[in-house]
C-alpha cells in the first residue's frame, strides 16, 4: 500500500492522466467530503452524461423502468417489445423474489415476455406484433394488468406503444394496459427510466381499487425491491410489530396493491431515489405524508419502526414496536458481538445504486467497518447533499426529455392525513417530512464522494487505499477481485440475503465477517502484478 | 461492373431519368441492372411497363429465409433486369432499414456476381439523404459513382448541394465518387448557365442538359421509357446522348459542397431572384 495521501492530492492524481475538459468535468463529480454547519456540504455535480470512452457502472433508461420499478411486481404482465436481448438480460438478474398470497393467484415473474422484433418488424413496424402480443398474452395469463416496455428502436422507428395500449384497452376492457416510454437512450443513466415508471403508475395505476387492507396503522414502502428476500424480512416485522403494511413499490407487489395505493395514512421511502416522484404526487394529489426510512442495518431498522410508530401516535403501537426491537436486538448483538473485534477498523468503498451506497454505510458502521469511499451511479444531486437544495438544481436539456407531471390535489379523494399542527409537532419530535438529508451529511470529512465512478478511479483508488472490502455491481466485480480485495455485490447480494431488517443484519454481518477475515486474498497475485501483460498509452499521451 | 447511384430532390425526375437513362444503354447492348430504392416501389415501372413487380422486403416477409434471386427479379425492356426494394407504408416502421436489408440480401443471393455478366448495375434512390439507410447505397462502396438529378429551381439546388455534403462524408472512407450533375429542365430562366456554374462550384460538370418535353408525359402514361414509346422523337435521343455521356465519363471527384449563402448568391447571381 502506498503512503496515504489526503483526499484532495488523491483527487488530482486521479485526474491528472485525463484530458482537460474531462479533468474539470470528473473534479466536480469527485468530492473530498466537508461537512459544515446545518449538514451543508460541498456541491457535487451529478446526474449528467457519462464521458464517453470510460467504463461506466450505469445502466440505461430500460433497465431502470422494467427491471428496477417493475421488474418486481408479480401479477402486472411485462411485455418487452423489442429485440429478445433486453427481455432476456432483464429478467430476474436483479434477484428480485416474489410469494403469491395463494397458490392459484397469478405469478408472472418466472416468464420473460417479448415481442421479438426482427429485422422485418424494424422495416415494417412493429405494433401489429404488439397488438398479437398482447391478444396472445390475454388469451394465455389472463392478466388484470398488462405494461408494455419500449426499447431503442421502438423509439427509433416510432412505433406509437401508447396508441397500441388504448387500442387494446378498448377491445379489452378488463385489462388495465399501459405503455412506457423507456427507450434505453432516454436520460443520462437508469435513472430516467425510473422517473418514466413512477409516472405510468401514478396516472394510470394508482387509485384504480378501493382495496382496503384490515388494520389500523396503514401505510406504503416506496423504494423497496426485495433483492434476495428483503421484503419478506420487512413484512415480518411489520406484521410482528402490528403494522399494515398495504403495498410496497415494488418488491413483493401486486397489482391491486398498486392500484388502491392511495388507501394508507402514510408513505415510507427506502429508495429515494428511484421512487420519490411517486411519493410527492400521492403527497399532492391524495394528502398522504411521506418520509425516509431505511432498513438496512439493525440500528436503523429500529429507527425507522420508532418512526413510523410516532407517526401513527398510538402507544399501544409504540410499546409494540419497542418490544419487538427488544426481542429481536438480542439475536443481532450475539452475532454482531462476536464478530465486531474482527472487523472493526476495517475499511470499505461504496459504489452502488442511488441509496445503497448511503444505506449500506450504517450497516458496516455496526460492524465497525468504515466507509472512506462512495459514491452512486445514477443518483442526483438531492441523494447527495439533500433534498433542500433541490431549489438549487440546474434542469438541464437531458431532465427535460424525461416528462415532469403536474399533480393537484384531487377533488375528491384528496384528505390530509394529520392537521398543520399534528405534522408540525411530530417535525419537533424529528420526522422529517418530505425530506432526506442525503448521503453527505452522514460522512466525516475528508471522505471521498464520486459520483459515476469509472474503472480508471475504481483501479485508482484500490491502489492507493488497498480497502477490505469494495461494494458494487457485476461488472466490478471481477475486477476488484483480481486485486485480492474481497468485492460484494451490492445489487443482487451474490446469491444471498436478504440483508434488511434484523435477520438480514445478521446474514450481512456474518457474510462480511466470512469475506474481510479470510486468508485467501492475500494469497493471489494476478500474473500482471509483477509483470505487465500489456502494455498501452492514452490517445492524448 | 460500373456501380451508378441517382440522387436527388424528391420529383424532380430520377425515376424517369433512370429508366431512360438505363434503356438507352441497354438498346446500346449493355447489361443492366435497376434496383429501386423507394418504398413506393415505382422505380422500374417504365422498364417493365407497369408495377409488376413483387419487392425484395416482401418476397422476404412471406417467403421467410428461402428467397431465390429470380423471386425478387424481373426482366423489363431490353433484358433489364428489374429488383424493387419496397418498404413500409408512409408513416411506418424504418424505410432506411429496408434498403439496408434488401442490398445485403441481393449481395448475399449473388446477385452482383460476375457470373451475372453485368455492365451496370444502378440504384435509384429516394429524396434527399435523410438517414442512413438512404446513404446505403454509396456506403461502402455498394454505389462508385453519383449522378444527382438537378433542375434550376433553388431548392431541387439546395437538396443538391445536401446530397454532395453526403458524398463527400462516404468518399472520404471509400471509393465512392460524384460523376455529375444531370439538369433535368424546368424551363427556368438561365437554368444550363446556372446549373453549369453550381457544377463547377461543386468541381464536377453537368454531364447533360435533358430539355423539358411532354413526350415524356406521354411516355409515362403509356407505362414506358420515350425510347420505347417514340424511338424516333428527339426526346429519346437526348436519352442516348445521356446513356452514352455516362457510358463514356472518366470525371469522378469528391464535391466540394457549398455554404448556403453562396449557393443563394449563385441564384441571385444567374437572374432567378430578378
Amino acid at each position: 500500500m502506498d503512503e496515504v495521501k489526503s483526499g484532495s492530492e488523491i483527487k488530482q492524481e486521479v485526474t491528472l492522466t485525463y484530458p482537460t475538459k474531462v479533468a474539470r468535468k470528473r473534479s466536480r463529480q469527485f468530492i473530498v467530503n466537508e461537512v459544515k454547519q446545518d449538514e451543508d456540504v460541498p456541491e457535487i455535480m451529478a446526474n449528467v452524461r457519462t464521458i464517453p470512452g470510460v467504463i461506466t457502472m450505469r445502466g440505461c433508461a430500460y433497465a431502470g423502468c422494467k427491471g428496477v420499478v417493475l421488474g418486481p411486481t408479480r401479477d402486472v404482465l411485462q411485455i418487452t417489445h423489442g429485440p429478445i436481448g433486453c427481455a432476456f438480460y432483464s429478467w430476474l438478474t436483479r434477484r428480485n423474489q416474489t410469494k403469491p398470497y395463494t397458490e392459484d393467484a397469478p405469478n408472472f415473474m418466472p416468464y420473460a415476455l417479448s415481442t421479438d422484433m426482427r429485422d422485418e418488424n424494424i422495416i415494417f413496424g412493429g405494433e401489429k406484433k404488439l397488438k398479437k402480443a398482447i391478444e396472445e398474452a390475454i388469451a394465455i395469463f389472463h392478466p388484470k394488468a398488462i405494461g408494455i416496455f419500449s426499447t431503442c428502436p421502438v423509439g427509433l422507428i416510432g412505433d406509437d406503444v401508447h396508441a397500441v395500449c388504448r387500442e387494446m384497452e378498448q377491445k379489452y376492457p378488463d385489462v388495465n394496459i399501459f405503455g412506457f416510454s423507456c427507450e434505453g437512450y432516454k436520460g443520462v443513466s437508469q435513472s430516467a427510466g425510473h422517473h418514466v415508471a413512477n409516472n405510468k403508475i401514478f396516472t394510470d395505476v394508482v387509485g384504480q381499487s378501493d382495496l382496503k387492507k384490515n388494520g389500523k396503522y396503514r401505510f406504503n414502502l416506496l423504494g423497496e425491491y426485495n433483492i434476495g428476500g428483503d421484503a419478506f424480512e420487512i413484512e415480518r416485522i411489520f406484521e410482528k410489530a402490528g403494522l399494515t403494511l398495504h403495498s410496497t413499490f415494488s418488491g413483493n407487489s401486486t397489482y391491486e396493491e398498486f392500484a388502491s395505493a392511495q388507501n394508507v395514512d402514510l408513505n415510507v421511502v427506502m429508495c429515494h431515489r428511484s421512487i420519490n416522484y411517486m411519493a410527492e404526487m400521492m403527497e399532492k394529489k391524495y394528502g398522504i405524508p411521506w418520509f425516509k426510512v431505511s432498513f438496512i442495518g439493525a440500528e436503523e431498522t429500529a429507527k425507522s419502526l420508532r418512526k413510523i410508530a410516532k407517526y401513527f401516535g398510538d402507544k399501544e403501537l409504540i410499546d409494540k414496536v419497542e418490544n419487538v426491537i427488544e426481542e429481536e436486538m438480542k439475536d443481532v448483538a450475539i452475532v454482531r458481538d462476536k464478530i465486531k473485534d474482527r472487523c472493526n477498523g476495517k475499511t470499505a468503498m461504496l459504489f452502488v445504486g442511488g441509496s445503497r451506497a448511503h444505506h449500506y454505510q450504517d450497516i458496516l458502521h455496526e460492524i465497525g467497518i468504515k466507509t472512506i469511499a462512495a459514491g452512486y451511479e445514477f443518483a442526483h444531486r438531492d441523494d447527495y447533499e439533500g433534498r433542500k437544495i433541490l431549489p438549487d438544481i440546474k434542469v438541464d436539456a437531458d431532465t427535460r426529455n424525461i416528462e415532469e407531471l403536474t399533480v393537484e390535489a384531487d377533488p375528491v379523494a384528496y384528505r390530509p392525513r394529520k392537521t398543520r399542527e399534528e405534522l408540525e409537532n411530530l417535525t419537533k419530535e424529528g420526522i422529517r417530512f418530505s425530506d432526506y438529508e442525503g448521503m453527505m451529511s452522514k460522512m466525516p470529512n475528508e471522505t471521498l464522494i464520486i459520483d459515476d465512478l469509472n474503472h480508471h478511479e475504481m483501479d485508482f483508488l484500490i491502489e492507493k487505499y488497498h480497502p477490505d472490502l469494495f461494494c458494487a455491481g457485476i461488472k466490478e466485480k471481477y475486477v476488484v477481485q483480481k486485486y485480492g480485495v474481497p468485492m460484494k455485490q451490492l445489487h443482487s447480494y451474490d446469491y444471498q440475503g436478504p440483508y434488511a431488517g434484523f435477520k438480514g443484519a445478521i446474514n450481512f454481518y456474518n457474510e462480511i465477517d466470512r469475506m474481510v477475515n479470510t486468508k485467501i486474498w492475500a494469497m493471489i497475485k494476478a500474473p500482471w502484478h509483477d509483470e505487465p501483460q500489456l502494455t498501452a498509452k492514452y490517445g492524448w499521451e | 461492373m460500373r456501380k451508378v447511384a441517382i440522387y436527388g430532390k424528391g420529383g424532380i425526375g430520377k425515376s424517369t431519368t433512370t429508366q431512360n437513362t438505363v434503356a438507352g444503354l441497354a438498346e446500346a447492348g449493355k447489361n443492366v441492372m435497376v434496383v429501386g430504392c423507394d418504398p413506393k416501389a415505382d422505380s422500374t415501372r417504365l422498364l417493365l411497363g407497369g408495377l409488376a413487380q413483387k419487392t425484395v422486403l416482401d418476397t422476404l416477409r412471406e417467403e421467410g429465409e428461402d428467397v431465390e434471386l429470380d423471386d425478387i427479379r424481373k426482366t423489363g425492356f431490353k433484358r433489364t433486369i428489374c429488383v424493387e426494394s419496397g418498404g413500409p407504408e408512409p408513416g411506418v416502421g424504418c424505410a432506411g432499414r429496408g434498403i439496408i436489408t434488401s442490398i445485403n440480401l441481393l449481395e448475399q443471393l449473388g446477385a452482383y456476381s460476375e457470373s451475372e455478366k453485368l455492365d451496370y448495375v444502378f440504384y435509384d434512390v429516394l429524396g434527399d439523404v435523410v438517414c442512413g439507410g438512404f446513404a446505403m447505397p454509396i456506403r461502402e462502396g455498394k454505389a462508385e459513382e453519383i449522378y444527382i438529378v438537378v433542375s434550376g429551381e433553388m431548392m431541387a439546388m439546395y437538396a443538391a448541394n445536401n446530397i454532395c455534403k453526403g458524398i463527400v462524408k462516404f468518399a472520404e472512407a471509400g471509393v465512392v465518387r460524384l460523376g455529375g450533375l444531370i439538369c433535368n429542365s424546368r424551363k427556368c430562366d438561365n437554368e444550363k448557365e446556372l446549373i453549369q456554374a453550381f457544377a463547377e462550384k461543386l468541381g464536377t460538370q453537368m454531364i447533360h442538359f435533358v430539355p423539358r418535353d411532354n413526350t415524356v408525359q406521354k411516355a409515362e402514361i403509356n407505362r414506358k421509357t420515350v425510347i420505347e414509346f417514340d424511338p424516333t422523337h428527339t426526346q429519346a435521343d437526348e436519352y442516348r446522348m445521356l446513356s452514352r455521356k455516362i457510358d463514356e465519363n472518366r470525371m469522378f471527384i469528391v464535391p466540394k459542397p457549398m455554404h448556403t449563402d453562396d449557393l443563394e448568391k449563385l441564384l441571385i447571381d444567374y437572374g432567378i431572384a430578378n
